[in-house]
């Protein structure tokens, strides 16, 4: 049987053909590479990558399967997944299925046998492009056998009718992914997993800001014996207050942070009354919130191999990252923040503090999932965080209690009491 | 500058010779360490005894000391040069552990050395097996169960406790020396026993087996600030249980997860922070195939040949960074040079994958063992590039260069099924061929998994290619006769897998997709052409008449993701060419592929040069090599680096996209040479020497009549196709005659004949060998072999050095001494050489190097072998004189004379000190390979020993080659009785030294009746293993021993020898070197003040940079004698 034929045309009428895997039909999104060898699974799985078309630059990709452990959300977010080459027979013992079952279950559209590396240049050279991948294209091309939907598009016969170029480029250009945070936030409040207990200390409750959070976030909370919460994107801040937490943190997700203003509202409203805690696109907001502003990367950050420095210890780390978006640098010189960060190869922002309140945020990944484990500290600065504004809390109101605020919370019904007997 | 200012001048230690587990890949980083120190505005001071290397260039460091690389003399270094930092770390286990014994010996701190990079107590942490367990025990890394034992008895212990099978690893031992696996009691004790013995601290660890796991490499840099970054990881392809270094590796991994990733990622980098690694390291990990279970098996606290393949794998360059950290840089402050704009402090993404294949040296010592352990037996390797596994393996398998060019050979079919499970299950050389062969049978991927342990994924991507070859077979089968003429394998019809298309008639063209697909699967044009009975010529018309070319990728470290200016290209059958083309004039150099037997690093430094000449002429110089040890694979050595194999299909590619001037070939050793007929038939123009004319050199016939038409002598002899003929050339020409097929290199299949019967013996073993080639049959004449390199330019003919061989003709050139300039050779013998150099120059009209060997016979000169090319004697030479050999010739080549290069014709000025050359052989790593020296090339590396006199540079090389004098210990001789006469002055010699002399009872009557007191020992032959045990034992510390013909004295001769060697006993097998030994203990007492005894080789305790040396010499370019 041959496979099917299928195009990737961009905006600027560029053509990438291949075979189609996964499901069949259309599909339109902002196409974005991604440089990680590994972590396919979490990738396909990111709600950061809600919208987008992602290439993957090393060029095998399904090796070891999907697996029932690996996923950060509960279904992949990409609207189409773009690869050199897709292994049919994946060899792991975790493995459950093959990348092209998984695909084709959730619907996606799958394009191999591309020139991944060509389509990156590409996108490296002419930024971010919006795309269209489809699998209705002509199909039937006499005395071709079955290799004939790789052929590279130079090749003259493989080439599509530049009419269909035109208006397949065309659609291409209607892609908007304004809203797309409300696409992928929890329609209602939950609450995640039970925290490990952590000697000494009663469990600090965190209310997440869901702008499409990555399940690890949620499990590195846990690990690190928090009381996870987690709260639509739209969520008010005294909605977020009512819950008592000891911390917000402000998820990733995907798009541009100016098309969450509300967010942006709440988390000006909610500095200073609560440690504050933001990931990737929570970075953008706090920032955002702050009054900085951001901009539009060329072609992002997306990997897990990015080089950040720490400007006070001068120590490096080699992060995950996932983003389009940037804090633009001059907008933040005259604000009650510090660069903490920044990113070795394009100095952009990485991470800041505000200089008085209980705030900062990273613009990497420090759960990593997929990418290296290196940035974990992260989350004990956010408990510490925590700490010392419970403590100073605790101080001037006198030693409030914990055990109230537990009570009341009135929210994640059905959530199992959380708090630890000893208590 | 300098992070730490105190810092001015740093000494570095390279690795030495090359041997099994530590081959060019120091070259490489030790080059690579010494460019990087010099950037940073240090001076270094470089010892190595290794003169075939780049990195001994008098241009490479401020002072090159080319000297033993033994404590006393890196010491008299030491305190001579008074560096303010030793590197150790870019020297392979060789410099290692010498800077860890000269720490030891309070060496360095006497002179106030600092050890840079890495701590020595993080270096003792990883090495010593005990404290590297205690380390990861409190990191609560796993280790995998073992005992660190210093008897026999502890080892036996420990696996009757835990149960068979155990693994046996002595500790400070190079590429697994002396390790094995051990599957019950007997074994253990005698690999154990070995072990003990060949650990330099007579510690093994014996571990239990967790062989059948996969094997995970992480290549990890850690400056003095914390910083740590992972540069690549790797999966072996062969489970554990086959040594990292004869096991086919892939980059990055395949079938990990990236929790197993970031797993084992984050324990290296736990790991390399306990430890306190400053610089690079490699981190081994078994990784159970079934469950996240893993152990740690292996720490290298410094640059390895996993990282020189990291290295190329990836573009980082990571010898360069580590010498920077050692100096106090952080990663942050390194500049990747590849990109220019971004820091060494990020982690290289790879949008390829990249393939190794060892080299095995089976070929050449065809009675190795061949099967494959915890014991490294490959001399080198080779690498590929490509976008798939598949496409990466078949372009390593071409580059190998082991005369195949895929997967496909038709000889394994005869072997049966029972023992086609066996070596499966055993694994040895032939392994990935074998894996096809079963798949092509119709075992199932599953069933050859569980037979090899080689992970499913592999064996499936393997069963593509298998896949492809049957879908190309049936194809022309179908074409050719309707159905399929070869078996069909059990359960899969043949042509069942056949395309839609139909298929082609006779002669007709293969379908464009299936051409399409079987190249982008990674088959050689000559694999498809053999598989559809064409020819290669036309599989390549065809697909380039239909646009099916290569295009080039470029390894940019970072996937594209930044802008490079790497000029480091792949190439693959896809999309987009990145290949921008130049305007400038430029030349291509093919390199010599991987390190073997008979071409080593030698070719690799020539080629390096050769590059450099061209680019300092104003052209662009582009290399195509696949070795990933090398200095001519750096990122920055040519103007653009083809890391494809040199097959001709990939050679042409390169010509095709690239339209360089000219190709040169006389660089790279054979494999270039072999190409250039091929290249030139299809109108490449090959620079200098004409092919015709290098034909004219290789081929006997035309040879022969080149001679006649000159008139110069050579011994009297024939070519040869039958055995009658063979006896009738030998009894005219008179035995013993040498005897060899044409058209090889190395020696391959030489030998001494002495009588008729081994005659037709040898005939009935070399047809197999050689096929229709004719077999030279010629007078073997016993006298003074010497050999020259020159330079010619087609008038003029500059010869740069006449070398004199210790051992006489029968023993190859290149496991001989060699000495320059000649000790003991007549003025007419060298004008008689000159003279017939310059004559067979000009008769061939050379444009470049040539090399020739001559046998002296008395006052008789006669010509032996011309070979128009870079030899294994010019880095030698070149560095004895000053004369930049490659050079000059490629200046030559590039069109100046020599004349205009300040040169004539004649016999460069000789300096007034000695080099010499010694061969180093890898016996320890081989067994069951004899280590009698005959004309077959058995060495793998070379010394170089520097002196006023020969003996000083004799001793020397001896002393770095391994060959210490025997330091008051008894000797140990037994010889064929044809040598008797010959060893008495060897033993007399000896005798005058005080050394106890032990010989067998012929040899000990004849030494006793000539006035040589000698005790006698039983042979093996005569029922006892005394003669064994003296060895074994320790009680004697030379052995001389001649081969002698019959079966059971060769046995015994084998027994001795391999017990020597094995036990770290030198033991010589010629004459020649013994005399030459005694010529070394005669000077030393020569020099010694008041006639005392001095300590051994106090007498030459001397060393000298290599620029002094030179400096002595002619100055440059001085007037040749005429």
């Amino acid at each position: 049987m041959s496979p099917t034929r299928a195009a990737l045309v961009l905006e600027d009428g560029a053509v990438f053909l291949g075979e189609a895997f996964g499901a069949a039909g259309s599909a339109r999104g902002e196409v974005v590479f991604n440089t990680g060898m590994t972590g396919y699974q979490e990738v396909l799985t990111d709600p950061s990558y809600a919208g987008q078309m992602v290439v993957m630059t090393y060029p095998l990709v399904g090796n070891y399967g999907i697996n029932l452990d690996d996923s950060e959300s509960w279904k992949p977010h990409v609207r189409g997944f773009i690869v050199r080459e897709v292994c049919d027979e994946p060899s792991h013992w975790r493995s459950v299925q093959s990348l092209n079952d998984y695909l084709k279950a959730n619907r996606i559209l799958g394009l191999s046998g591309v020139d991944t590396r060509a389509l990156t240049r590409h996108l490296r050279r002419h930024g971010t492009l919006r795309g269209v991948l489809t699998t209705d294209i002509p199909q039937e091309r006499a005395g071709h056998g079955p290799d004939t939907a790789a052929l590279p598009p130079d090749v003259p016969d493989a080439a599509l009718p530049p009419e269909m170029v035109a208006r397949l480029a065309e659609e291409a250009r209607q892609v908007r992914l304004d809203g797309i945070v409300a696409e992928v936030t929890t329609p209602r409040p939950y609450h995640f997993g039970l925290p490990l207990p952590v000697a000494s200390e009663p469990p600090f409750r965190v209310a997440v800001l869901d702008f499409g959070v990555k399940q690890n976030i949620l499990r590195e909370l846990v690990r690190h014996g928090c009381d996870v919460t987690v709260l639509p994107a739209a969520t008010p801040a005294d909605d977020v207050l009512a819950l008592h937490p000891d911390g917000v943190l402000l998820s990733n997700g995907p798009g541009d942070p100016k098309d969450v203003p509300e967010a942006v509202d709440t988390t000006r409203a909610l500095l200073g009354r609560v440690p504050i805690f933001g990931i990737c696109l929570g970075h953008q907001i706090l920032a955002l919130s702050l009054g900085a502003d951001t901009y539009k990367l060329g072609y992002g950050h997306r990997g897990s191999n990015h080089p950040v420095k720490d400007l006070a210890s001068g120590r490096i780390t080699i992060t995950t990252q996932n983003h389009g978006y940037a804090i633009r640098d001059e907008s933040v010189a005259d604000l009650p923040v510090t660069v903490t960060h920044r990113n070795l190869n394009d100095r952009t922002v990485e991470g800041l503090r505000h200089l008085e309140l209980p705030a900062f945020s990273v613009q990497y990944h420090p759960e990593a999932g997929p990418g290296p484990q290196d940035s974990d500290q992260l989350f004990d600065a956010f408990l510490q965080q925590m700490r010392d504004f419970r403590n100073r809390h605790d101080q001037a109101c006198g030693g409030g209690t914990n055990t109230e605020r537990g009570a009341d919370s009135g929210l994640g019904a059905g959530a199992p009491n959380t708090q630890p007997a000893t208590i | 500058m300098p992070k730490d200012p105190t810092l001015k001048k740093v000494m570095v230690i390279g690795s030495g010779p090359i041997v099994i587990g530590q081959a060019a890949e120091f070259d490489y980083a030790g080059t690579q360490a010494c460019q990087s120190l010099r950037e940073e505005g240090l001076q270094v001071v470089l010892v190595n005894s290794n003169p075939a290397t780049i990195m001994t260039d008098p241009a490479m460091a401020d002072r090159v000391y080319i000297e033993p690389l033994a404590p006393e003399y890196v010491a008299e270094v030491i305190a001579r040069e008074r560096p303010d930092g030793l590197l150790p770390t870019l020297g392979g286990q060789v410099g290692l552990n010498l800077a860890v014994e000269l720490a030891r010996q309070g060496v360095l701190q006497r002179h106030g050395v600092r050890l840079l990079g890495t701590p020595l107590e993080a270096i003792q942490k990883a090495e010593d097996r005990e404290l590297f367990k205690a380390t990861m025990a409190a990191l609560g890394e796993p280790v995998p169960e073992s005992r660190i034992v210093h008897k026999v008895a502890e080892a036996l212990e420990f696996a009757e406790a835990t149960g068979y099978p155990v693994i046996v690893r002595p500790a400070y031992t190079l590429g697994g020396t002396g390790g094995g696996l051990a599957d019950n009691p007997d074994d253990l004790e005698s690999v154990t026993r070995r072990g003990l013995k060949l650990s330099p601290v007579g510690q093994c660890l014996i571990e239990r087996s967790v062989a059948g796991f996969k094997e995970v490499e992480y290549e990890v840099l850690r400056d003095g600030r914390d910083n740590a970054v992972i540069v690549c990881n790797m999966e072996n392809v062969d489970p554990v249980g086959i040594h990292t270094g004869d096991s086919i590796v892939v980059a990055p991994s395949q079938t990990l997860s990236d929790k197993e990733y970031q797993m084992l990622r984050s324990a290296s980098l736990r790991i390399i922070r306990s430890l306190g690694i400053q610089g690079g390291c490699n981190v081994q990990f078994a990784l159970d195939p079934k469950s996240q279970q893993y152990y740690v098996i292996e720490v290298n606290p410094r640059v390895s040949r996993s990282s020189a393949l990291a290295s190329k794998a990836t573009g980082y360059p990571i010898a360069k960074v580590a010498a920077k950290i050692a100096i106090g840089l952080g990663l942050d402050e390194i500049v990747n040079p590849v990109t220019g704009s971004t820091t060494a402090g990020f982690e290289p993404a790879l949008d390829y994958v990249v393939v190794k294949i060892p080299r095995w040296p089976f070929d050449k010592l065809t009675t190795a063992l061949r099967s494959l352990g915890t014991q490294m037996k490959a001399t080198g390797e080779v690498m590929a590039i490509e976008r798939t596994f598949e496409a990466a393996l078949l372009k390593a398998v071409r580059s190998v260069e082991l005369g195949r060019m895929g997967l496909w050979r038709p000889g394994l079919a005869a072997v049966e099924e029972e023992e086609l499970t066996r070596r499966l299950t055993a694994a040895d050389d032939e392994r990935l061929w074998l894996v096809a062969e079963a798949l092509r049978r119709g075992r199932t991927v599953e069933q050859v998994s569980d037979q090899t342990g080689i992970d499913r994924y592999f064996v499936e991507r393997t069963a593509r290619i298998v896949r492809m070859e049957r879908e190309l077979r049936a194809v022309a089968e179908g074409g050719a006769a309707g159905t399929p003429s070869l078996p069909a394998p059990p359960g899969q019809p043949a042509g069942s897998k056949q395309t839609s298309a139909a298929p082609p008639g006779p002669g007709e063209p293969l379908p464009s997709d299936l051409l399409r697909r079987a190249k982008r699967l990674g088959l050689a044009d000559a694999q498809i052409a053999a598989l559809t009975g064409t020819t290669e010529e036309d599989v390549r018309a065809q697909r380039l008449g239909r646009g099916i070319g290569s295009v080039y990728k470029m390894v940019d470290t970072c996937a594209a993701e930044f802008e490079a200016a790497t000029p480091y290209y792949y190439a693959t059958y896809e999309g987009e060419d990145e290949l921008a083309p130049s305007t400038r004039p430029r030349v291509l150099v093919l390199g010599s592929g991987p390190i073997r037997i008979g071409q080593g690093i030698e070719f690799d430094y020539a080629s390096v040069h050769a590059v450099k000449a061209i680019r300092a002429s104003g052209r662009e110089a582009l290399i195509i090599n696949c070795n990933p040890e090398t200095v001519s694979t750096d990122f920055d050595t040519a103007d653009r680096l083809f890391f494809d194999p040199l097959a001709l299909e990939d050679v042409l590619n390169v010509i095709e996209s690239e339209q360089p001037q000219g190709v040169i070939c006389q660089f790279g050793g054979q494999t270039a040479i072999n190409l250039a007929g091929s290249l030139a038939e299809r109108g490449v123009t090959i620079l200098g020497t004409a092919v015709e004319e290098m034909d004219r050199a290789e081929d006997r016939r035309k040879f022969d009549a080149l001679l006649e038409e000159t008139g110069v002598p050579r011994p009297a002899g024939g070519a040869v196709t039958s055995a009658p003929e063979a006896l009738e050339v030998a009894s005219r020409v008179g035995y013993p005659v040498l005897v060899r097929p044409s058209y090889v290199l190395g020696g391959r299949a030489m030998e001494i004949v002495y009588t008729p019967d081994e005659l037709v013996d040898y005939m009935h073993r070399a047809v197999l060998v050689s096929h229709d080639r004719p077999v030279l049959v010629d007078r073997y004449l016993s006298g003074v072999e010497l050999e020259v390199d020159a330079v010619a330019d087609g008038q003029d003919v500059l010869v740069a050095g006449i070398m004199q061989h210790v051992e006489r003709a029968g023993v190859h050139s290149g496991d001989s001494i060699a000495v320059y300039p000649t000790p003991g050779v007549s003025e007419s013998v060298r004008r008689q050489v000159v003279d017939h150099t310059v004559t067979l120059a000009r008769a061939l009209k050379v444009r470049g190097l040539l090399n020739l060997q001559f046998v002296a016979a008395g006052e008789d000169v006669y010509v032996l072998e011309v070979n128009p090319r870079s030899s294994r004697t010019v880095p030698y030479l070149t560095k004895v004189t000053g004369l930049p050999l490659v050079t000059l010739a490629t200046q030559v080549i590039l069109g100046q004379s020599l004349r205009e290069l300040g040169y004539s014709t004649g016999l460069w000025p000789e300096p007034p000190y000695v080099g010499v050359k010694a061969p180093v052989f890898s016996w320890s790593k081989l067994l069951q390979v004899d280590t009698a020296l005959g004309p077959e090339m058995k060495s793998t590396g070379e010394v170089m020993g520097l002196g006023e006199t020969y003996a000083e540079a004799l001793y020397k090389a001896l002393l770095a080659a391994g060959i210490a004098p025997p330091e008051g210990k008894p000797v140990l001789i037994t010889v064929a009785d044809r040598d008797k006469a010959e060893v008495l002055e060897v033993a007399r010699g000896l005798a005058a030294h005080g050394h106890t002399i032990f010989a067998t009872a012929g040899t000990c009557r004849y030494l006793l009746q000539n006035g040589v007191s000698a005790e006698p020992v039983y042979k093996l032959s005569e029922g006892s293993t005394e003669i064994l045990d003296l060895i074994r034992g320790g009680t004697v510390g030379l052995v001389v021993n001649t081969m002698t013909r019959g079966r059971a004295p060769e046995r015994d001769g084998f027994q001795i020898r391999r017990t020597a060697v094995e036990h770290g006993v030198a033991c010589l097998t010629s004459l020649d070197t013994a005399q030459a030994l005694l010529t070394v203990m005669a000077g030393e007492a020569g020099r010694e003040p008041n006639g005392e005894k001095a300590a051994a080789g106090h007498a030459f305790l001397r060393v000298r940079s290599l620029q002094e040396y030179q400096a002595l010499a002619a100055p440059l370019p001085g007037g040749p004698q005429p």
